[in-house]
């Protein structure tokens, strides 16, 4: 019955075009379209909070820095293998975020937001501290890591063939997600707490899980990262500035939606690299991208995706 | 011992600082309930803006603060209009994303005027010594200041007119609109007041250390902490928790690694924000 | 005790004023409790007590004989209570249909998604909201928000609805509306109702008994002519004695 459905044809053929993509294009646009894939990863599981939950969360990027340095962790010290590592990261940033969400999510609004900034300026401080995780150097992958998936330049391949496979999940959870029973409870959440409560929807427990299962594939994706990256370090690991650019993807798309979520993380990744490797525009990234951004919440809150909804109603019934 | 007590000294004397600072931070958010994301980089200008009259013009440092707080007051005044006065009313995020929006123009602006490299302001002040320990001048005499600020602020927000008609619109807008209070006015004037006292936060900030234009994303985080500490939009609050937060800084350095200081700051800033999300004092809150 | 709900000496303190004072009354299954009194005599506060929004400071809530007191508002749904919102709660950016559909779905009978669209779709039907189904909330009038609030919370089934001034803004042609829909509930289903209104003609008509608060306690317990009757009711919130006839006359 999911065959029929259009949204899962728009899963198959992302998926397609970036498995088949690099294999035509080569080494420069696997690089390009992994940090795509990175980034509409960050976006689509930022989503489940700020769309569908209405939770600001300002610190999404923990759940990656933390994924990263526990996985990689796991692979350079206790030598684990790399699918063990990605599910061991994603199973331990699971139980972490629902236990820290339990309590943070007692918070709400302007509060919740600053609650997780504090987080994640946490981590990052301990992490930087804590020598097992090799402090503010970080961790390095020897050669040997990728030895079992046939050496460095096919463990690179492997990386990136897993995160789409990763980027997939994503789109499959947000339809699910979305037209779920569940899911209904998370925007009766978004719209009106206190209301949803009245309803009987059972918020603590609805938003608590909803941001563990909002850190899993990013903790993932964190992994994959700094396994291709070869490094991990904590200030990198936990760039709070990435965490507000995973929101500018997300208003850039139209936050609520998974088609605008995942084109939202697709643009911004396209743009900043043509800004970056602009020579007109390189040293003005910044500012651009400023200027861009105030321009979405001053004059099209929505995002591509509420502004196509404004103009034609048909899109709401299409695009989700 | 007195190593100990002079640790102290030198964090409270860091917290006041910090307590204006977050002064800034905090009056927004009482009056607007905004959280301004542009805290940071207005602290990083007010920075920049004091080198610059102190090496263009070669005014005394202490002389260019005023100057720097009316700038910075002016430049607040004007995101008003620009960037703020659409989200006004709107979901958080909406005003946080446009505050940040701002702040990423500032600091990219910032880069390409000055790089990131590290810049510093002269200046000289005899220190006061207590056994083989110096306190350095400059850091009284920031201290103080920043003191001075903060009280000046208190006076004006309750024995002028204008300051209670800030106070007025932070209690209820629509109500002091009623009462014939040009509301839309007095919110961007309090705007300009909170950057302004950034500014001038920053600009002490750059009499004690060098800095770079990305050095206010750490006196970011740390008014955050402060504004949590002591009430998210109670001025008052908020210089008691810099000096909290001073003193915190102070009496664990002498014991543990320098850079363990962020991690109990941060912990307890989220324990504190889930525990007591009023904040720890209530102070100048009435009743 | 087959009381579906027995209230027992609860009160509520907001910083020194009494809220609600040693108030305690009961409902039987099936049965219209009208709610009455002055504005701020704690008549919504009462009904916050009750549903769980807030706990009370003394006093017991118990439905079906188990405490539900201070219980989170979740778990009063559980057992089979729903209530509408004297200030109305649309879920704004959803459509009439999910808003009913929630109601369906985390009320107290607990529904497949399936199912409880099919639910949400016979209660919309139910209170006139058909033709306005696919609609978003915040695009109804103030009368198809009251209506929104009404199927909301009825789509759950539960056995107690607290309706909190659900004619008040309405016009005429709109509460008469209204009544028949609270009319068309009491039949089909039995459900039973505790209903706070100001509108008194719409309340003696439809109560099977009425209590009238004062100044966070109870004035009076009856039936609405023992209640329209009642010397410190006609006083206190009546206003004329001849009241009561031309109340019970229409």
């Amino acid at each position: 019955m999911m065959i029929k459905r259009p949204f899962f044809w728009m899963i198959v053929a992302t998926v397609a075009v970036f498995a088949i993509a690099p294999l035509v294009g080569g080494i420069g646009v696997r690089e390009s379209l992994f940090l795509a894939a990175i980034y509409m990863i960050l976006a689509l599981n930022l989503n489940f909070m700020i769309g569908y939950t209405g939770y600001v969360n300002f610190g999404s990027i923990v759940f990656f820095g933390l994924g990263g340095t526990l996985g990689i962790f796991a692979i350079t010290v206790w030598g684990w293998p790399l699918w063990a590592a990605l599910i061991g990261a994603g199973v331990v940033v699971a139980g972490l975020a629902l236990l820290l969400g339990l309590g943070i999510l007692r918070l709400r609004g302007a509060y919740f937001a600053l609650a997780t900034i504090g987080v994640v300026e946490a981590t990052k401080a301990f992490v930087s501290n804590f020598d097992p995780f090799g402090g503010s150097t970080g961790m390095y992958i020897s050669f040997s890591a990728y030895k079992p998936l046939g050496g460095a330049r096919e463990a690179l391949w492997v990386a990136y063939f897993l995160l789409v496979a990763v980027l997939g999940i994503s789109l499959l959870l947000s339809f699910w997600i979305k037209r779920s029973r569940f899911g209904l409870g998370l925007f009766a959440i978004r719209e009106d707490e206190d209301a949803a409560m009245v309803l009987g929807v059972k918020a603590p427990l609805f938003k608590a899980i909803i941001y563990s299962v909002s850190s899993v594939l990013p903790a993932i994706a964190g992994v994959l990262f700094f396994f291709k990256n070869g490094v991990i370090q904590p200030e990198q690991a936990f760039d709070l500035t990435l965490s507000i650019e995973a929101i500018v993807m997300l208003m850039l798309g139209g936050q609520g939606t998974v088609i605008g979520a995942a084109l939202g993380g697709f643009a911004y990744e396209q743009f900043r690299g043509y800004l970056l490797t602009s020579s007109t525009f390189s040293s003005f990234h910044l500012v651009i991208a400023g200027a861009l951004l105030l321009l979405i919440v001053l004059f099209a809150p929505g995002g591509l995706i509420g502004w196509a909804h404004e103009r034609w109603a048909i899109t709401r019934k299409v695009l989700e | 011992m007195t190593g100990v007590i002079v640790s102290i000294i030198n964090g409270l004397l860091l917290g006041a600082i910090y307590g204006l600072a977050a002064i800034g931070l905090t009056l927004i958010f009482g009056v607007m309930k905004v959280i301004n994301l542009a805290h940071g980089a207005m602290i990083a200008l007010g920075m920049f803006a004091l080198y610059l009259l102190v090496s263009w013009l070669g005014i005394n440092p202490y002389l260019a603060v005023p100057v720097v707080g009316v700038g910075g007051f002016l430049m607040g005044f004007c995101i008003y209009w620009i960037a703020v006065h659409r989200v006004i009313g709107r979901a958080e995020l909406m005003s946080l994303l446009a505050t940040f929006a701002v702040s990423m123009i500032i600091v990219g602006v910032g880069t390409v005027l000055w790089s990131t490299s590290p810049y510093n302001v002269q200046v000289d002040m005899p220190g006061l010594s207590i056994g083989r320990y110096t306190i350095p001048g400059n850091h009284i005499v920031a201290a103080v200041v920043a003191i001075l600020v903060a009280v000046a602020l208190y006076l004006f927000l309750y024995y002028t007119r204008l300051g209670k008609a800030i106070r007025a619109v932070a209690s209820n807008r629509q109500a002091s609109e009623l009462m014939g209070i040009p509301s839309t006015r007095v919110l961007a004037i309090a705007f300009g007041i909170g950057i302004g006292i950034a500014a001038v936060a920053g600009s002490l900030i750059a009499t004690l250390f060098p800095f770079t234009i990305l050095s206010g994303a750490s006196y970011e985080l740390k008014s955050f902490v402060v504004t949590v500490l002591g009430g998210l939009g109670n001025p008052a609050g908020a210089l008691l928790g810099g000096l909290l937060l001073g003193l915190i800084e102070g009496s664990v350095s002498p014991f543990v690694s320098v850079s363990w200081t962020p991690v109990i700051e941060f912990s307890l800033f989220v324990v504190i924000l889930i525990l007591f999300p009023a904040g720890l004092f209530r102070v100048g809150r009435g009743r | 005790m087959s009381r579906l709900m027995d209230v027992q000496n609860v009160s509520k303190h907001f910083s020194g004023v009494k809220a609600v004072n040693d108030v305690s009354f009961y409902l039987d299954p099936g049965e219209i409790l009208g709610l009455i009194g002055p504005n701020g005599a704690g008549k919504t506060t009462l009904f916050n007590l009750v549903s769980g929004v807030i706990p009370p400071d003394h006093g017991r809530v118990v439905m079906r004989g188990e405490d539900i007191t201070g219980m989170a508002p979740y778990h009063v749904v559980d057992r089979g209570l729903a209530r509408t919102h004297q200030i109305v709660k649309p879920l704004n950016d959803m459509t009439v249909l999910d808003n009913v559909t929630v109601g369906a779905c985390f009320g107290s009978e607990k529904m497949g998604l399936k199912r409880a669209r099919e639910k949400a779709l016979s209660v919309i039907r139910m209170v006139g909201l058909e033709d306005r189904r696919n609609l978003l909330a915040n695009q109804l009038t103030i009368a198809g928000k009251k209506r929104l609030e009404v199927a909301r919370a009825l789509a759950g089934n539960p056995q107690l609805l607290l309706l909190d001034e659900v004619l008040a803004g309405l016009n005429p042609t709109e509460v008469q509306g209204m009544i028949n829909v609270i009319r068309t509930i009491r039949e089909d289903s039995g459900i039973a109702i505790l209903i706070i209104e100001h509108l008194m003609q719409a309340v003696m008509n439809l109560s099977d008994r009425v209590m009238v608060l004062n100044f966070g306690s109870t004035l009076a317990t009856g039936t609405p002519e023992e209640v329209t009757r009642h010397p410190q009711v006609i006083e206190a919130y009546l206003g004329d004695p001849d009241m009561a006839e031309k109340l019970m006359r229409k």
